[in-house]
């Protein structure tokens, strides 16, 4: 019974103890929202404190320190520091009782991550703490109680509490990629968790799986498969066995969801020309939202679901259009370039980014939605396409050839940090981020 | 002495006789051979000229049916090529959809599909409806050569089967085609 009450929840929350006056939303301004990358914070991470004995403790103590750092430093906030410099350390010195700040700032330190460690009976109670070293103050304090196999949904837990005290924002730590990859020598719809840890195949059509899009519950995922022989679209619950299929004469392609409905854009060619439709979750059309003789594709909805992006060639080559739902006005974005693709509209609604070809190779750019401010992210590095924002705005993962064969990288939306995800065998593409998911 | 007189008048005139008799007998075996001969001569003629004819006959089948296999092959192997990111047929593809129509039109019973494909160098998406809009000049194009549309199916394949796997022009120039099957 008391397993079961573990599985259900995975861990407890046991408290949040010392609620420290003001400090929670004071803390906004630890990162420049406006551009958190030009200054990363210097942040410790030390092992941490063995509060029992034995091998898992010991394991733990290395394991959980080392996993939480990978987990905030991939946010790109934060620049963590060397242990080697550390002047305590505090496995072995009392730190975690009560914290000597001037041992952390005076290596640069600022902001420290401490925990203590405790294991019986194949449970973990970990305690975790971060501070801001030069005001000596707790910033938050957690302690955590779950299975040992449950310690990197303890981590990623803590991490968005320190997201959420230094930006007010919940961060991605609960969010999941999917992505597209050949490793049976198929396409097929694989998902990983946000940083590319356990990749799972998804489908198992035998055939062309293409285009994942991700409901905005995280619930639904639709896609374009050649299960039947011809590109259809395949609407699926990803909880259940539930799904439709929308399989008209023609492509039944490149699906988007509207933000927070159980309805989603997709391009259908069943009167010839490839045509932006409006659908319902079920498959059914409600209206048609292109209006052009030649290709329209790549729907992508503004976050207030007043607008649509997508790319046409009305003008002759493909390029990125917004059109206004209300106004039925439809106005061109994109203007450099012969060959712009691919649009995925900004979580906080002020950017697109999608990829641009120059001198036959596809590279990533970010351009605001009134045309300005147009800025390439990678540069001479092979082809990089498929461009796709993390639900809080600060990321953008997209797929490289940089290294041989197609991979999924990770950028920051400055085009910082470009690191690769994951290494599957075949190729991956279409890379598509979750948004945060309530249940996880 | 009168008696060997006999003998030698009998000769004289027995053994012409006989030989007469004997030569007009051969003449006789030798005509009736000679007509029989004709006739066998005739119909190993009429047999080699009727096996001739059966060649003929078989080499033309073969030589039909190798120009309809031909066409067949023609129809089935000869690709429609695209300038980059144009679903427009040149006038070399006109020319090539023209005989397909042909075919099209000698081989009235069976239903086409019409594949339209992508080089890789555009983008995944987009290059799924252009392969789409490619597949659809096509069949836009041979119905009005007067092929009924209900016998031509259009799929796009974008970019995901190249024909040439090479990352050059001209395996790119390969791969972007319309491809036809037969169903």
């Amino acid at each position: 019974m008391r397993n079961c009450w573990i599985k259900i929840f995975g861990l407890i929350v046991i408290i949040s103890f010392w609620a420290v006056p003001g400090v929670s939303r004071a803390g906004y301004d630890y990162v420049d929202i406006s551009h958190p990358f030009l200054r990363k914070i210097p942040m410790a991470v030390p092992l941490f404190t063995k509060v029992s004995s034995g091998h898992e403790t010991d394991q733990l103590s290395e394991s959980a320190p080392d996993l939480l750092a990978e987990t905030l430093e991939f946010t790109g906030f934060f620049k963590l520091l060397d242990r080697e410099a550390f002047l305590v350390n505090p496995q072995t010195d009392a730190t975690f009782v009560s914290v000597n700040f001037h041992d952390w700032t005076s290596i640069g330190a600022e902001l420290l991550v401490t925990g203590g460690v405790l294991v019986q009976d194949n449970l973990v109670e970990i305690e975790l703490r971060l501070y801001d070293t030069f005001k000596e103050q707790l910033l938050v304090g957690k302690r955590y109680k779950g299975q040992v196999a449950d310690i990197r949904k303890i981590i990623r837990r803590f991490c968005s509490e320190v997201i959420y005290t230094l930006t007010g924002d919940r961060g991605i730590f609960n969010t999941e990629i999917a992505f597209v990859s050949t490793g049976t020598g198929n396409k097929e719809i694989y998902i990983c968790e946000f940083d590319g840890y356990n990749p799972r195949q998804l489908t198992h059509t035998k055939n062309i799986t293409l285009s994942p899009a991700w409901s905005s519950d995280g619930e639904w995922l639709a896609y374009t498969s050649y299960a039947k022989g011809k590109p259809d679209l395949y609407i699926k619950n990803l909880r259940g066995n539930r799904g439709y299929v929308v399989a008209k004469k023609g492509i039944n392609t490149t699906p988007a969801w509207f933000p927070n409905k159980f309805e989603l854009a997709a391009t259908l060619s069943f009167s010839d020309d490839p045509e932006i439709y409006l659908l319902t979750g079920t498959g059914k059309i409600i209206k048609r939202l292109t209006y052009n003789k030649g290709i329209d594709v790549s729907p992508t909805w503004s976050p207030d679901g007043k607008s649509v992006a997508f790319v046409s060639k009305r003008s002759g080559t493909p390029q990125i259009y917004i059109k206004n739902l209300d106004s039925g006005q439809v106005k061109r974005l994109t203007f450099e370039g012969r060959y712009n693709t691919q649009p995925s509209w900004s979580p906080r609604g002020d950017k697109v980014v999608y990829s641009g070809m120059e001198n036959g190779h596809n590279n990533i750019f970010v351009v605001g939605i009134d045309g300005q401010g147009l800025i390439q992210l990678t540069h001479n590095e092979g082809d990089n396409e498929s461009p796709s924002w993390s639900p809080d705005g600060n990321l953008i993962v997209f797929s490289s050839t940089r290294e041989g064969p197609s991979r999924i990288y990770v950028m920051t939306s400055y085009g910082t940090d470009q690191r690769r995800l994951l290494v599957l065998k075949g190729r991956q593409t279409e890379p598509k981020w979750s948004p945060r998911m309530v249940n996880k | 002495m009168q008696k060997k007189l006999w003998i030698i008048l009998a000769m004289v005139f027995v053994i012409p006789g006989l030989l007469f008799t004997a030569s007009c007998s051969k003449k006789a075996v030798k005509e009736d051979t000679s007509l029989s001969q004709q006739a066998e001569d005739e119909a190993a003629e009429k047999a080699r000229q009727e096996e001739l004819a059966r060649q003929r006959a078989i080499e033309e089948a073969r030589l039909k049916e190798d120009a309809i296999q031909k066409a067949k092959d023609n129809f089935l192997n000869e690709d429609i090529h695209f300038e980059f990111d144009s679903a427009t047929l040149t006038p070399n593809a006109q020319e090539i959809l023209k005989t397909k129509a042909e075919w099209l039109q000698n081989n009235p019973n069976g239903k086409s599909t019409v594949e339209g494909h992508c080089d890789e160098r555009g983008t995944l998406e987009y290059n799924l409806a252009l392969g789409e809009r490619r597949a659809s000049s096509v069949k836009s194009f041979l119905v009005d050569l007067g092929i009924p549309a209900s016998r031509l199916i259009t799929i796009s394949y974008g970019e995901e089967r190249p024909a040439d796997p090479g990352q050059n022009e001209a395996a790119w120039a390969k791969n972007r085609r319309c491809h036809f099957t037969l169903n």
